[in-house]
């Protein structure tokens, strides 16, 4: 299995106070890995790290390597904006545009360039939907506003406005976590049909949810990594203490 | 115990009640100036107020005359000031919002808000000594210069209050979706808060329609319709100045007819403005 994302000895730092230490990972091409932890413990900070969103956030700095694709994505003269298209990301809370249903898909195809037409971006926008297990409930209303939809179908079309610009990766930090059971159903059912296609990455509080969906799954503590294995391993027969502890729920 | 528990409670609620009262007196108060003051500008207005005063220029006293020429001065130098100071003000808004968390931003501000606050008279002798002194004569476009500087730091600042209630996670998804800074600006932020921004131009057109000391330097008067900016101006405002410090009863009587029209049209860009932000929340 080919390594989609290597990450070697990388700390972060919020100003002085360092969020991540010397965390090294190797995340495999077409599978899902989620991240767990209690909160505060980096791993929303490490999936940030992964798209280079936390340079958004002032006077943070990242050292080490994050290498996708063979190439390291902190060395100078990266582009982040290629990069964000290649990596992208679904919200903790749904973040729609003040925009209709079919704008709020057909902007990142457009800025991006990626259609040859009008009537190719309704097809790029009908299978991004499609994708998102979206476009049977919005197919007649594509033209109103993305406010009017519920909070998990919010959720969905942010994931279909991802998908839509062809990315390789998707990070996903707690999709799910503002969502009725239901509603958390479909998005995790969603993950596991995309899977096929993407390498994602689900920041998640829920041990189940992680249990359900993922191949891999990193446990985070304090900005370190303390366990990375195969879920099923994770969850019967751990290789840390502290691990166990966690997924037990003894703390957190 | 019980009796000063119930003790403890009455004064707590008579307190309370005491409070309401209080407030709402000042509330009804603050009203009720506003009310006397425009019903009073109603009645005395409107008996002078007709058609042929709208569209006339000031004559002699007791050849009747009107406000015409100011109407028209005040539109074209407000129009002016807009068109300067809109762009400009909306543009330093977003920059102070999206790039100005530095130190250069920090003074942008701190002036910008000094200048909200400098006397607008004090405006109109700068610009007679930036503008009317080389140019020789006053003028509209002094006036129309003048205006625009009182309304920049207004636009600015409301501009960059309201882009900072756009959502970080709004511009935070747009980012990830490989999108460059100023697309997210221009494409996502822009029209997120364009409610606002246009609630904040439109209360600064409010502002700049009713000032009269930066135009006595700067547009200074004029008797007739003036349709070129390198002239002398009239306002609505001066007109009222001067109709008002006239001798003539007639004069008086025409100050507060303009003065009608004037918070008239104040007003109704006010309720304007309510109505633009009421539609889409």
């Amino acid at each position: 299995m080919d390594n989609k994302i290597t990450v070697s000895n990388l700390d972060f730092f919020y100003g002085k106070a360092q969020a991540l230490y010397d965390i090294s990972i190797k995340i495999p091409e077409r599978e899902v890995i989620a991240f767990i932890g209690p909160s505060g413990c980096g791993k929303s900070t490490f999936l940030r790290t992964l798209n280079r969103m936390n340079d958004t956030i002032p006077d943070t700095h990242a050292k080490g390597e994050v290498i996708i694709d063979g190439e390291n994505i902190y060395a100078g003269g990266t582009d982040v904006v290629a990069l964000r298209r290649k990596v992208g990301m679904v919200f903790q809370k749904s973040n729609p545009f003040p925009k209709s249903i079919f704008e709020n898909v057909a902007y990142g195809i457009r800025i991006n360039g990626i259609h040859k037409d009008k009537a190719d971006m309704e097809v790029r926008v009908e299978k991004a939907l499609r994708d998102a297990a979206l476009w049977e409930e919005v197919k007649d209303r594509l033209s109103t506003s993305a406010f009017g939809l519920s909070g998990g179908q919010q959720q969905r079309l942010c994931i279909a406005r991802a998908l839509a610009v062809q990315p390789e990766v998707i990070l996903m930090d707690e999709p799910a976590s503002a969502l009725d059971p239901i509603a958390t159903q479909k998005i995790e059912e969603l993950v596991v049909e995309l899977k096929k296609d993407y390498t994602i990455v689900i920041v998640t509080h829920n041990m189940q949810q992680a249990a359900r969906v993922s191949d891999r799954t990193a446990f985070f503590m304090l900005g370190k990594l303390v366990e990375f294995n195969p879920t099923k391993k994770m969850f019967t027969n751990p290789d840390e203490k502290l691990t166990e502890d966690y997924i037990t729920g003894r703390f957190g | 115990m019980t009796n000063q528990e119930t003790a403890f409670h009455r004064r707590r609620k008579f307190i309370s009640s005491l409070m309401t009262i209080l407030t709402a007196a000042c509330a009804v108060f603050a009203i009720v100036v506003l009310l006397i003051i425009i019903s009073y500008i109603a009645v005395r207005g409107v008996s002078s107020l007709s058609l042929q005063f709208l569209i006339d220029t000031p004559k002699p006293v007791g050849e009747g005359g009107g406000i015409g020429n100011a109407i028209l001065g005040s539109v074209m130098m407000t129009g002016m000031a807009c068109i300067v100071g809109l762009p400009v003000g909306i543009g330093a808004g977003v920059y102070l919002a999206e790039l100005g968390n530095n130190l250069f931003g920090k003074v942008v501000r701190f002036l910008a808000d000094t200048l909200i606050g400098i006397p607008s008279i004090i405006v109109g002798i700068f610009v007679y000594t930036l503008v009317v002194l080389p140019m020789g004569r006053q003028s509209g476009l002094a006036g129309g210069v003048a205006l625009a500087i009182i309304m920049i730091p207004i636009v600015a600042r409301t501009t960059e209050e309201m882009i900072r209630l756009v959502p970080n996670a709004m511009r935070e998804g747009a980012l990830a979706l490989g999108a460059p800074q100023w697309r997210v600006t221009w494409n996502i932020v822009l029209p997120a808060a364009s409610t606002g921004i246009a609630t904040g131009a439109m209360l600064a057109i409010a502002r700049i329609t009713g000032e009269t000391a930066p135009l006595l330097f700067t547009a200074l008067n004029s008797r007739f319709y003036n349709y070129y900016m390198d002239l002398p101006m009239a306002s609505l405002t001066v007109q009222i100045f001067n109709y008002a410090t006239g001798p003539f009863d007639v004069e008086h009587k025409m100050a507060w007819a303009a003065t009608l029209i004037l918070v008239g049209s104040i007003l109704a860009i006010n309720i304007f403005v309510r109505y633009l932000t009421r539609r889409k929340y």
